[in-house]
């Protein structure tokens, strides 16, 4: 069964959850034997940026010591050979360049998107 | 030919997802797929009769078979009969017929 | 009954949040009236529609007390369509992601759910005839 993950919700909890946990199911679903692909659209295209960086909260003495790393874990989905997409417009929209971008990234305009998922048993929309 | 369910729940007046979510509905449609799209809490606030702009006309014209919940139809207090052309109520049990039927099925 | 029709959803929502809760239960309610199987994967804040710890309230706005406000509980929701399944002879099986239940501290379930991991999701799912995930925003 091979399914499609589009996240299109981003930065939802992801500093009290130190990840999104879309992008964790995402992984923990491959280690479990999935054959999946991701697809970022609207906002969470910014998930494929390079340069995140969530680090420095603190509340009083409290500070978080292991903030979310979204990009490292977005790279770390292409490691394990998971494809992922970003749609073109989306990107283009929020003035995102490809230079900005993950390395391995593949981009797909939005009226490519029904071909896309006509490759995938199952569409999981997050 | 694969059979679609898309389900939006999301209104036209909040963001501009409803418009892209049929923009989906169409291109599958055009794909010769077979496509339903099933408008559930306040995206049935985009087939109240009057409505401005419904976002839904792109897959209208594209003969998309568009449903509506009925209970979220009367929970906003649209009447049935004034819902707009081409759209029809349907019961939330219409999801579970066409899950069990196999239909690729996106919740939005 | 052999050949049955097992559903898989996954919730993310909190109770008592979005109308995203109602409508999931709309569809549950359906599918187990229906006599299809039913998995339900409870995950982050849906770990908490069974948490028995829910209470009901009076509601002074309305001028009702606790009991004739007869507030709804999503702990009930999953216990009543527990009992419809079994009835039935169908199964729901409901299972809560255990880290989400750890963060939450919402141990304490509804008694016929259970715990378990993501992978469990995907178990339930390869095993279904169809899967709908039902995410939050």
């Amino acid at each position: 069964m091979r399914v499609l993950q589009i996240i299109e919700t981003a930065y939802r909890a992801t500093i009290e959850e130190q990840d999104d946990t879309v992008v964790y199911m995402t992984h923990a679903l491959h280690g479990a034997g999935a054959t999946e692909s991701v697809l970022l659209r609207g906002n969470a295209v910014n998930y494929a940026v390079a340069d995140q960086d969530a680090s420095g909260l603190r509340f009083g003495t409290w500070r978080q010591s292991e903030p979310p790393r979204i990009a490292a874990d977005v790279a770390s989905l292409l490691e394990k050979h998971v494809d992922v997409f970003a749609v073109v417009e989306d990107l283009e929209e929020r003035g995102l360049r490809e230079e900005m971008l993950i390395r391995g990234i593949k981009t797909l305009p939005r009226g490519e998107l029904a071909g896309l998922l006509e490759r995938f048993d199952q569409i999981w929309h997050w | 030919m694969t059979e679609y369910l898309l389900i939006e729940s999301r209104d036209p007046f909040e963001s501009n997802d409803l418009e892209r979510y049929c923009g989906l509905a169409v291109q599958l449609k055009r794909a010769g797929h077979d496509v339903a799209l099933f408008l559930v809490q306040n995206g049935v606030m985009a087939v109240r009769g009057g409505v401005r702009t419904s976002g839904l006309d792109l897959a209208l014209k594209a003969n998309v078979r568009v449903l509506a919940d009925d209970f979220s139809l009367r929970e906003r207090g649209i009447p049935l009969a004034s819902v707009i052309a081409g759209v029809s109520p349907a019961p939330i049990e219409v999801v579970i017929e066409r899950l069990a039927a196999g239909c690729k099925a996106i919740w939005h | 009954m052999a050949d049955r029709t097992t559903l898989t959803f996954l919730l993310m929502d909190a109770p008592f949040e979005n109308a995203r809760t109602t409508t999931a239960f709309r569809l549950l309610q359906a599918a187990v009236s229906r006599g299809h199987n039913v998995n339900v994967f409870a995950y982050e804040g849906a770990v908490a529609l069974p948490f028995i710890r829910q209470r009901g309230h009076a509601n002074p706005v309305h001028g009702r007390d606790a009991a004739q406000e007869d507030h709804p509980l999503p702990r009930n929701w999953v216990a009543e369509l527990l009992r419809l399944a079994g009835e039935q002879g169908t199964k729901l099986d409901w299972v809560n992601c255990g880290l989400c239940v750890d963060e939450r501290g919402v141990e304490e379930a509804v008694e016929g759910t259970r715990r378990g991991a993501p992978a469990e999701f995907w178990k339930m799912a390869v095993s279904s005839h169809n899967t709908l995930v039902i995410a939050t925003k």
